[in-house]
């Protein structure tokens, strides 16, 4: 146990020591915490639209002026003619075209039907999808209100009336739902290149020849090296929540115990795999490099952007074994729905399994001898 | 001869690396106290011998005994009982000195008042007490060697091993390094240096000659010399060099 302590002491004294470091540890969270959280939306806002009216009645400046009056929309100017609008959108201009037929007007009163077109770029196809939905219902808002100008005195009461109420987060906000997932994106990519790069920089100067004639023991040199981190990391997530509460609002509505209680275990998976690979790597860019690796494809497939649930068969079988989807999951369960432990007690145990097989394979595999 | 007492004896030690055979059966014994030699041309192959004996690296075949315990067999307890200086300087540059002692002598388990008498010993006896809350990076080679020196021993160990110690070292500084190595001895501890400088080699109360992985030659530096039959070890060492050719 001394001996571990005296461990500790070296460890904080370089850590602190580190000029380069220091900055890193605690300001580089903060900033990808508030640019993250607030760029990584999937909201579409200000789609750009030109418009090709033919007609240039009344009634279709009424329609372009309910697109231009909507968030979703930001006029992007008049075409005169279908190849100007075509242009527009092969130099990415504009994202979609509204084609009024000539006589929409005329039509509409005396046949009591007109056509207008919309066309939507659709490289990116969710992203497309939501656009043309937003038109459509701009669209149709405008189909009521002509049918209720038209037919004053009918009511047009619907039969069946759907009362929606959205729970947790109520007021359908990106960074809500965001937030819990990008603080834990922050203590694994702090947690995992702290760990990872600390024992094979030993290894690269040399002093861990000095540490290994040494009577330590491998757990004790492995937990030496772990706790400094496991330390840094919970404090970067008392900066991160202490953001998500004053910044974005958002207040941890669970027991704020049981998410650090979470949190260290799950520090302890990401300090341990780091740790890990120092062990089987000889530079810190070969150490560098498979944290890389491995962090890119945890936080592609940890569900932070894109559900799991969506994924194929064998991706989701992958996704099992990504200890960031666990703790992005109980992270938000905590943070916004205010679960208590027995709602998430499956994915808590796994976590720890996981936290104590890499544990003892990162002390395994770190050998005393060359 | 007086009885005398081993604390290192190797038998039949082999390492290879592949194909290569770094230590081709060594067979010797080194006595309490003593101050050993061991020499040859290649450092590598130098450093191996060394690196088994501190328990680093595991022997191919063959055994050695370090201060009472089979290195492959108990390195945990060879490496309580010895010191170890690496070829390469690997104290904590980003530490003062005051902070390495204090980190190796507590891994070493040694209590705090030890750790805080030792420094102030070997401080003193260095002249470098106004070095003690300098971090490592700022002092030059030759001091951060006889401080390496110093906390290879900080524990009292039984046997010190100095990897080419005096390494890009000036002559004085080379000089007073060797009076810290007879210090040391002095206190009972064994020291066990490999060195290529042959003037060193005449310091050393018994040496060996490797080549080639083998040890061709073991004695004190008089009787080498005398078996060859020349005046220095230099002509020892190219001797022996020049018969393997």
């Amino acid at each position: 146990m001394r001996t571990v302590l005296y461990i500790l002491q070296k460890e904080f004294i370089q850590v602190f020591r580190d000029k380069a470091m220091l900055p890193i540890i605690f300001i580089v969270p903060v900033m990808q915490l508030l640019v993250l959280s607030y760029t990584a939306t999937f909201e579409i806002k200000n789609t750009r639209f030109v418009v090709l009216d033919h007609d240039k009645s009344v009634l279709s400046k009424k329609l372009v002026s309910k697109f231009r009056g909507s968030s979703f929309f930001s006029f992007a100017g008049d075409a005169t003619n279908y190849e100007e609008a075509e242009q527009a959108i092969k130099k990415n201009q504009t994202d979609q075209i509204l084609i009024i037929e000539p006589d929409f007007e005329k039509k509409l009163n005396q046949e009591k039907s007109a056509k207008v077109q919309v066309v939507t770029n659709a490289i990116n196809g969710s992203a497309a999808s939501l656009m043309y939905a937003y038109a459509a219902s701009i669209v149709s808002d405008f189909n009521r209100e002509i049918i209720v100008e038209q037919t004053p005195l009918k009511n047009l009461g619907l039969p069946i009336r759907v009362r929606s109420s959205y729970w947790y987060n109520p007021e359908l906000n990106y960074i809500t739902f965001m937030v819990p997932g990008i603080l834990v994106l922050l203590v694994t990519i702090i947690g995992m290149f702290l760990s990872g790069m600390n024992l094979v920089k030993e290894k690269e100067i040399g002093t861990i020849e000095q540490i290994n004639v040494t009577p330590i023991k491998k757990h004790q040199f492995i937990i030496g090296k772990l706790i400094p981190f496991w330390v840094i990391a919970n404090v970067d997530l008392v900066i991160g929540l202490l953001l998500a509460r004053f910044v974005f609002n958002i207040p941890v509505a669970g027991n704020i115990f049981l998410l650090f209680f979470v949190a260290s275990i799950y520090l302890v998976v990401v300090l341990s795999f780091g740790l890990f690979i120092s062990t089987l790597t000889n530079t810190m860019q070969q150490s560098m490099f498979i944290s890389w690796f491995f962090l890119v494809v945890f936080i592609l497939m940890s569900g932070l952007f894109t559900p799991v649930e969506s994924m194929p068969g064998w991706a989701q079988v992958i996704v099992k074994f990504n200890p960031v989807s666990y703790f992005i999951r109980i992270n938000r369960m905590i943070m916004l729905k205010g679960s208590g432990f027995t709602d998430f007690q499956n994915d808590f145990w796994i976590l720890t399994a996981y936290a104590a097989a890499m544990f003892i394979f990162s002390t395994a595999r770190y050998r005393k001898t060359v | 001869m007086k009885q005398r007492e081993e604390i290192i004896s190797v038998e039949n030690l082999v390492k290879k690396f592949g194909r290569f055979t770094a230590n081709d059966r060594l067979n010797f014994s080194v006595g309490k106290g003593e101050i050993f030699g061991f020499l040859g041309a290649n450092g590598a192959v130098k450093t191996t011998a060394i690196k088994i004996l501190s328990g680093l690296s595991k022997p191919t075949s063959g055994k050695a005994v370090v201060a009472g315990f089979d290195v492959s067999r108990h390195p945990d307890k060879v490496k309580k009982n010895i010191g170890y200086m690496s070829q390469r300087f690997s104290l904590y540059e980003d530490m003062t000195v005051k902070e390495n002692f204090r980190f190796y002598g507590g891994i070493y388990g040694m209590r705090r008042k030890e750790i805080r008498d030792r420094t102030a010993f070997f401080l003193k006896n260095l002249g470098m007490q106004s070095f003690e809350n300098m971090l490592l990076k700022k002092i030059p080679l030759g001091w951060k060697q006889k401080l390496a020196f110093s906390v290879a021993i900080l524990h009292n160990p039984r046997i010190v091993f100095l990897d080419e110690p005096t390494g890009g070292v000036d002559p004085i500084t080379r000089r007073q390094f060797w009076e810290l190595i007879y210090e040391t001895a002095a206190q009972g501890t064994t020291v066990f240096v490999t060195t290529h400088y042959m003037d060193e080699a005449e310091y050393c109360e018994r040496v060996s000659i490797m080549s080639e992985g083998r040890i061709e030659a073991i004695g004190t530096p008089a009787q080498l010399k005398e078996k060859f039959k020349v005046s220095t070890m230099d002509e020892v060492f190219l001797k022996i060099a020049r018969y393997k050719e």
